[in-house]
């Protein structure tokens, strides 16, 4: 739901407390509920000892790939020779997912405070969050935060500064981000190097997504076994997320919940259902870029990097895009095709030919011309276009395509063999 | 986002104040670069090639680079646009959710008839753009830096009198 909304009794508000509260956004307001403690202590301890908490916590990467996140910045070399930097994710552009929005318009302050702390734990002198060119209100009020919080001194030699993108899905991908904010076409860099490495300027770099550092300053504050204790399925998977959920649900919104709740429960109860008189068809669960899961396996799918994986998917960014029985598959699929195409950013040959191609074939079969090998064909692009490029956007334009063949294959061989009306696809 | 000829060099004064801010910032030039697009975008409402020259000369950088930038982002206007230039989501999230509607409305009740045209008046461009991280609020429309949500067919006269 849009903020503010009274949180549901199943949701465990951390992230979300303040969602809704503009008394909050402000340093006075977010300084009286407590905040730039966790950061005022971070600064008093040895770097090491804070990334040690974060690595206990357990916490992930909230960006969509999971990865620990204490784990990446001890990946940081401990002598410092040479400028260090931390890069904020805030790019945010995955079909399904508008989290990061949401914590910079109501909570800037937690994700300064996180990533001042990420600074101070892997040596940074410099913070540059990247915000998409598009977050016009995150930026304004993420920008009068920092205006604040820079006065009043909070981040001692630590500099913070924003960046804005200009419009391009694959800045998102951490070393085309970097590549931005140099000056430079948004063009994913060949790993290794890793940014631990060699990352903004060819420095020591740290990045991580918007929801993985504002949860930092609570981990801080209230422990790392308290963030660890947060889990109700997979002892690998803790503490709570953000799921936006959009689409054809009653309630379409972000909602915070621990992870391992029940999609289910997240669908039916929190967001209310389907519309009156639907059902529920499909469901992608991790944003765009994962695969999609029947009605089935969404009704038994849990929350957490595991779960979701064993339901055949994966948690990615946790934006979940619900289609109802009123959905024509193959037109969706075509749609996710064609952003993929539209993203790419051309440099590897399969991914450049094969987004276009993919999409021009859903194209062929919505318009009725499709022949029966076009599902081949499709399938036999998706497979050349996974794991054979330098980013994963690739492997994502195949997800949708792939589990969408296997899972609702009745709705293209219908327009295959001419049993359901051609759709104009302009 | 005023359209205006376009010979006299942007970067001066508050502007180019604003700019060395930023080079203050970062180990290379370089680095100022969307940022000065940015700025020249605001001053003249689009990026001419004599702002891409002009760029290029402050940053230390060939033309032919600033160009090679400028084309990979889909913000910055290669073209003057309408005094409201809007960008209305149609990925599928929103597109299961009446997107393809509300962009239709948009372009009828503007008078800018075709996607990327502008309105005879001057006043309007509207494009179809991929997701604007919004899509629990669909359809959201960018109407130059406003962003409005859950914008429905029927909301679309309200919105385009507001802006006229
Ligand atoms: C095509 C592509 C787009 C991505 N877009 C985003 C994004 O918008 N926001 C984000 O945080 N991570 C995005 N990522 C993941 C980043 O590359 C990176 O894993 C993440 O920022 C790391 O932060 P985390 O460890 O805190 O999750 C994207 C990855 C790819 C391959
Ligand atoms: S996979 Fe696609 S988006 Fe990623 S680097 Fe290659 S061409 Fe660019
Ligand atoms: S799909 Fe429309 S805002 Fe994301």
């Amino acid at each position: 739901m849009g903020f503010p909304h009274q949180p549901h009794p199943k949701e465990t508000v951390v992230l979300s407390q303040y969602f809704g509260d503009p008394d909050a956004r402000t340093y006075k307001g977010w300084v009286k509920r407590g905040g730039y403690e966790a950061l005022r202590n971070a600064l008093a301890t040895a770097p090491a000892a804070v990334v040690e908490q974060v690595k206990e916590s357990g916490l992930r990467g909230r960006g969509g790939a999971g990865f620990p996140t204490g784990l990446k910045w001890s990946f940081m070399p401990k002598a410092k020779t040479r400028p260090h930097y931390v890069c904020v994710n805030a790019d945010e552009s995955e079909p399904g997912t508008f989290k990061d929005r949401e914590i910079m318009r109501w909570t800037p302050h937690a994700l300064l405070e996180g990533a001042a702390i990420a600074a101070h734990a892997i040596q940074a002198e410099v913070v540059v969050i990247y915000i998409r060119g598009e977050f016009t209100e995150p930026w304004a009020i993420t920008e009068k935060a920092l205006a604040e919080a820079d006065a009043a001194g909070v981040f001692g030699t630590i500099k913070v500064y924003l960046h804005r993108g200009a419009g391009a899905y694959i800045c998102g991908e951490e070393t085309a981000l970097m590549n931005s904010i140099e000056g430079k076409r948004g063009n994913p860099r060949i790993k290794p190097p890793f940014p631990a490495v060699a990352g903004l300027f060819g420095m020591p770099t740290t990045i991580n997504n918007v929801e993985t550092l504002a949860a930092v300053p609570h981990i801080l504050n209230r422990g790392a076994a308290w963030y660890r204790g947060l889990s109700l399925s997979n002892p690998q998977s803790t503490g709570t997320k953000l799921f936006s959920v959009c689409g054809h649900v009653q309630r379409p919104g972000n909602y915070e919940v621990t992870l391992g709740f029940p999609l289910k429960d997240l669908l039916y109860d929190l967001c209310g259902g389907p519309l009156p008189g639907r059902t529920l068809k499909a469901c992608i669960p991790g944003g765009s870029s994962v695969p999609i899961l029947t009605r089935e396996e969404t009704e038994a799918c849990l929350l957490d990097y595991e779960g979701v994986v064993a339901s055949g998917s994966m948690l990615g960014s946790g934006g979940v895009i619900v289609f109802d029985d009123s959905t024509d598959m193959v037109y969706q699929i075509m749609r996710l095709a064609r952003f993929y195409a539209h993203e790419s950013c051309a440099q590897c040959t399969q991914c450049r030919e094969g987004t276009a191609w993919t999409t021009k074939i859903l194209e062929r079969i919505l318009a009725g011309q499709g022949k029966t090998e076009d599902l081949d064909l499709l399938l036999d692009l998706s497979e050349n276009m996974t794991g054979k490029t330098i980013c994963v956007l690739s492997d994502s334009c195949a997800a949708p395509i792939v589990s969408g063949i296997k899972k609702f294959r009745g709705e293209f061989d219908a327009y295959l063999a001419g049993a359901r009306s051609p759709v104009p696809v302009g | 986002m005023s359209v205006t000829e376009d010979t006299q060099p942007v970067f001066t004064g508050a502007v180019l104040e604003a700019l060395q801010a930023v080079l203050g910032r970062y180990p290379t030039k370089q680095a100022a670069l969307l940022p000065a697009l940015w700025l020249a975008q605001r001053e003249r409402g689009w990026i001419s090639d004599r702002v891409m020259a002009e760029v290029a000369e402050v940053l230390g950088l060939t033309p032919a680079y600033v160009k090679g930038v400028v084309t990979f982002y889909t913000m910055y206007h290669q073209h003057p646009v309408g005094k409201h230039f809007v960008q209305v989501c149609t990925t599928s999230p929103c597109n299961i959710c009446g997107a393809e509607g509300v962009l239709k409305a948009l372009l009828e009740q503007t008078g800018a008839r075709d996607a990327g045209a502008t309105s005879p008046d001057g006043n309007w461009t509207v494009i179809e753009v991929e997701c604007l991280g919004a899509c629990g609020f669909a359809t959201p429309v960018l109407v130059n830096d406003d962003f409005i949500e859950s914008v429905t067919v029927e909301k679309v006269p309200a919105l385009v009198r507001k802006y006229r």
